[in-house]
């Protein structure tokens, strides 16, 4: 079984990786490159665990082979933070306690991040409609959707 | 202000304050190592073959193509473990199935491989050889006498003669006269509820990196909520020495009382065991619904009898839970919790454990609080309505309070109940107006609390910051919650002390994050190690100045002498006497062991509004607040957050989630596109209202948390329904078909 | 003498008496008095129970001292999630 080469841009470093045709990019990054930040949680597209930007389009890593990489800039939540600076939804998280266990954190955080992008000054309709893909099965979704809102908020003062 | 240990009021400085966990950077960068993110040099990749049957003996395993196959390590079937300790058989049976698999997708072998691959290519090269039998999973037909029988001999002798053998045991609890309370009532209500079967949904799949060499030694890094556990049955299962197994938890995704026994881990082992290499092992999330612990479904008759004035006269309930394959549902809690918020003269419950070919349950929220209180919370609505009464005044009128004997035995001490329902009644939520078809609903809900075995140490750095080790896998921001009780307790800024979940070589036996145990049990062990560390921290000060080490106390992180006769020193602060820790005899720390026993019970009132689709019978909640005694709130962040999740699982299990099989046993759902729990656009903001009635059983009063928060959405969720609907639901999901048919049907019942 | 509240099934193991008393100074004493007394408790005690006393619950702590006006209540052993 031949392997594929795959060049790639991931957080903004160029990358190659060899992988097989069936490995989805979730295994490519899991797996073959290291970056455990994103998670699987169903490996179906149903929960939004695994969810990284791919050409800055909002996608499950679970539901993209590896080699549709070729040529692409993936971003994962490791990129998030700049150096030791953390993105102000990483810092609004952590302050507004919009986490419990984390493991649904990477992907939301990338999710939020995109919508914020998009859309900077969302309502709270929107930001749920937005993270409607992304399940949390600990914190009911109040503090998270709360710390996005604020963040926005804080992100248009300063802009 | 809350009682310490003594009984007085105290003022805190960092319990009920709301820093940021130790843990959030780690979790917010994706750094933070899951279950899943385990790697070991040379590991192997494991995976299981599940039956395809809910129910069939298992004639012949053939595995020796897949032994044969290039790259398969070992292959494992029942036969490998031999016999095993009888209090860990039925978690063998589920861990690989014996002489029969007894639900779809019950594990009936498992290969290693060196790739995913290989390991998928094998199992399909195992040949098992089945006699399919009549399977059974609705818990009234596993009990009808003719039913296909899972296990021969298990009827326990509770259990009257005739009945079926899936009927496992009875239990049954209260005190008083049933049928003379009933003929003082000037209204009874009888109804059957009935509840589906739910899964705990945790997003982090079962996971484990095992590691066993030759000496008979093993690792095993795994995400579980409760190390100690898995250490201690693996052992058994493998007939191994406790000492010899060293069991790290990663990080848990969530684990809601499913991760409170083992699935992969002792098969990882055996794998590892046999090919002499590491094996990882991660489930799929199908794996995870067909083979892991869902709650027990039920189906509950409740008898209340109430006069028009509200009071409750006579309340009786009989609870049938079937918790899957195996003996063991969690029947008897919800037989002792079901009345436990009333005051009642006259009141009996009925349990029923049952078997059924589904998956063995494991604990889930509070096990099996949620389904009682949903029944009679309901059945108590539906009397209130009836004669025009306001359902907060008539649950206050009959509600539990200090000197209460509670319906399952004991007397309470000061409780919070009634502050949960006044605070409710004076909330406003309740009187904010309703649409059309809209409707609000309450209902109360109780839940035990427990402590158990727990260990603690706190070591004192030579620059004096704190390091405390807690055996207690962290699902929720536990670590800040024990960061800020040792700050607290010793006098420093919460920055100057850092704490992690040791390894099982590391501390004594703690008992599994479960039963909303942690800040309760590992708090209190906590201040009573920090405690320890200032006594010590005190006779090294006394040993400087020359005197008496009684004349020395702590206050503020530092050793003063206590009072103008012990001499007049400046105080040492914890830094300075951790700077001459070698001079006056060596490190300093301080720590706990204990069984820790008087955890407070807890009560919570939930209110929930919501809107009724007549077309379309979909529920939409429009508002939900949730009032419950803390006891004390050492995070209230966390706290917040552990009401706001059992809310919405609750929302969950009253309007979505369930297990649905076909008439051969075949779960239909086993993903989350059609097990649909909830997401960030079903919900409202979850408001929460915190009540502290001090724990007298805790330093700080401290009660558990976790868990009360589910118990009552189901009913207040099922009340609100029944009222913008007009129609009495008495079955769990409200699924949008089901309230339909239900709205239709009204008038011609 | 220690007066015990058995939960309903249990009472059948005790010849039907929901109250029994049992010469005990503490946890051990009270269910090694109990099973003695009542053999056919003995599967039941075997498979685990929890004891309040004093509305306080216990597990396993046999040294718990037990007083002669305590309330004690066996109860089903608890577990929880």
């Amino acid at each position: 079984m031949s392997r594929i080469h795959v060049t790639t841009t991931i957080n903004g470093d160029e990358t190659d990786f060899l992988c097989d045709a069936e490995d989805t990019l979730l295994d490519v990054l899991r797996d073959r490159l290291g970056l455990t930040g994103t998670k699987e949680g169903c490996g179906t597209g149903d929960c939004g665990a695994c969810s990284v930007l791919v050409d800055g389009r909002l996608v499950c890593s679970c539901l993209m082979l590896g080699a549709e990489a070729e040529g692409r800039e993936v971003a994962t939540i490791e990129g998030m933070a700049r150096g030791d600076q953390l993105h102000p939804l990483q810092q609004k998280f952590i302050e507004m306690a919009a986490l419990q266990c984390g493991i649904c954190t990477p992907g939301i955080l990338v999710a939020a991040k995109s919508l914020l992008e998009r859309n900077p000054d969302p309502s709270e309709e929107e930001v749920r409609y937005w993270l409607a893909g992304n399940l949390c099965r600990c914190t009911g979704y109040d503090k998270i959707i709360r710390a996005v809102m604020e963040t926005a908020a804080d992100m248009r003062r300063a802009s | 202000m809350a009682l310490d240990q003594t009984g007085k009021t105290r003022d805190f400085k960092v319990v009920g304050t709301r820093p940021n966990r130790p843990d959030g950077i780690d979790k917010v960068t994706g750094r933070a190592r899951f279950g899943a993110d385990i790697v070991a040099p040379g590991m192997l990749t494991g995976r299981i073959l599940r039956s395809p049957h809910a129910h069939a003996r298992i004639l012949r395993i053939d595995a020796s193509k897949a032994e044969a196959l290039p790259g398969v390590k070992a292959v494992v079937t029942r036969a490998d473990f031999g016999d095993v300790p009888d209090h860990v058989a039925d978690i063998m049976d589920n861990c690989m199935a014996g002489a029969k698999a007894l639900y779809d997708g019950h594990a009936v072998a498992a290969v290693a491989a060196n790739s995913a691959a290989v390991a998928r290519k094998a199992l399909r090269l195992i040949e098992v050889e089945y006699e399919v039998l009549p399977s059974v999973t609705d818990v009234d037909a596993a009990m009808r006498p003719g039913a296909s029988v899972l296990h021969e001999g298990r009827q326990q002798e509770t259990v009257p003669g005739g009945m079926s053998g899936n009927v496992i045991s009875r239990v049954e609890f209260g005190h008083g006269d049933i049928e003379a309370g009933l003929k003082r009532a000037d209204r009874v209500v009888t109804r059957i509820y009935r509840t589906a079967a739910t899964h705990q949904g945790y997003i982090e799949p079962h996971a484990c990196l095992a590691t066993m060499g030759p000496d008979g030694q093993a690792d095993l890094w795994v995400c579980t909520q409760g190390h100690y556990m898995v250490r201690n049955t693996c052992a058994a299962i493998l007939g191994m020495e406790q000492g010899q197994l060293r069991v790290t938890a990663s990080e848990i995704g969530g684990g809601f009382g499913g991760k409170t026994t083992v699935f992969l881990e002792p098969v990882a082992l055996m794998l590892s065991r046999k090919a002499g290499r590491p094996v990882k092992m991660v489930m799929s999330r199908t794996e995870v619904l067909r083979a892991t612990g869902p709650t027990a479904s039920t189906s509950i008759d409740v008898k209340i009898g109430m006069r028009k004035d509200g009071k409750i006269t006579a309340a009786f309930a009989e609870l049938r839970y079937q918790g899957g394959a195996y003996p063991g549902s969690p029947v008897d809690m919800g037989s002792m919790s079901a009345f436990a918020p009333y005051d009642l003269e006259n009141v009996k419950t009925v349990g029923w454990d049952v078997v059924t070919n589904r998956p063995k349950a494991a604990a889930y929220r509070a096990p099996g609080a949620p389904m009682a209180a949903f029944a009679v919370e309901s059945a108590i609505d539906e009397l209130a309505k009836g004669f025009g009464l306001d359902p907060l005044e008539v649950r206050l009128m009959n509600g539990a309070d200090k000197g209460t004997r509670a319906s399952y035995g004991p007397t309470y001490p000061a409780i919070g109940l009634k502050a949960t329902l006044e605070a409710a009644r004076a909330h406003p939520h309740w009187k904010a107006p309703l649409g059309e078809n809209q409707g609000r609903g309450v209902a109360c809900g109780f839940w035990f609390n427990f402590g158990g075995d727990t260990c603690v140490s706190l070591n004192v750095t030579p620059d004096g910051t704190v390091n405390v080790s807690e055996g207690n896998p962290d699902i929720g921001g536990s670590r800040a919650s024990m960061t800020m009780m040792a700050a607290e307790e010793l006098g420093i800024p919460y920055d100057q002390v850092r704490t992690i979940i040791a390894d099982t070589g590391s501390l004594g036996q703690n008992e599994v994050t479960d039963g909303s145990r942690v800040t309760f049990a590992v708090g209190l062990a906590t201040i009573e190690a920090a405690r320890a560390a200032k006594r010590e921290m005190c006779r090294r000060a006394a040993m400087v100045w020359g005197i008496d080490e009684d004349a020395v106390e702590w206050e503020d992180g530092a050793a003063r002498p206590a009072g103008p006769n012990a001499g007049k020193f400046p105080p040492m602060t914890l830094k300075e006497i951790a700077a001459i820790a070698s001079n006056s005899g060596g490190p300093i720390a301080g720590h706990h062991e204990v069984n820790a026993e008087g955890a407070g019970v807890s009560f919570a009132t939930h209110m929930v509004d919501v809107e009724v689709d007549p077309d379309t019978g979909a529920t939409r909640i429009l508002r939900y607040t949730v009032f419950q005694d803390a006891g004390k709130a050492v995070h209230p962040s966390y706290v917040e957050g552990q009401f706001q999740g059992g809310a919405v699982q609750g929302i969950g299990w009253a309007l979505n989630e369930e297990y649905i099989y076909d008439k051969d046993g075949i779960l239909q759902n086993p993903g989350f596109l059609d097990y649909r729990i909830p997401v960030a656009s079903d919900l409202p903001m979850i408001d929460t209202v915190i009540l502290e009635i001090p724990n007298p059983g805790h330093p700080y009063g401290v009660r558990g948390v976790g868990e009360t928060s589910i118990v009552p959405p189901l009913a207040a969720i099922a009340n609100a329904v029944s009222a913008a609907a007009g129609v009495r639901m008495v079955q769990l999901p409200m699924s949008p078909p089901r309230i339909l048919a239900a709205m239709q049907g009204r008038g011609r019942a | 003498m220690v007066r015990v509240r058995l939960w309903g099934s249990l009472a059948e193991g005790a010849e039907g008496q929901r109250e029994v008393e049992i010469e005990a100074g503490n946890l051990r004493e009270l269910l090694d008095g109990l099973g003695e007394r009542f053999p056919a408790l003995r599967a039941e005690l075997e498979r685990g129970v929890s004891v309040s006393i004093d509305g306080r619950v216990y597990n396993d702590s046999w040294f718990t001292p037990i007083g002669p006006e305590s309330e004690v209540v066996l109860l089903r052993r608890l577990k929880g999630g």
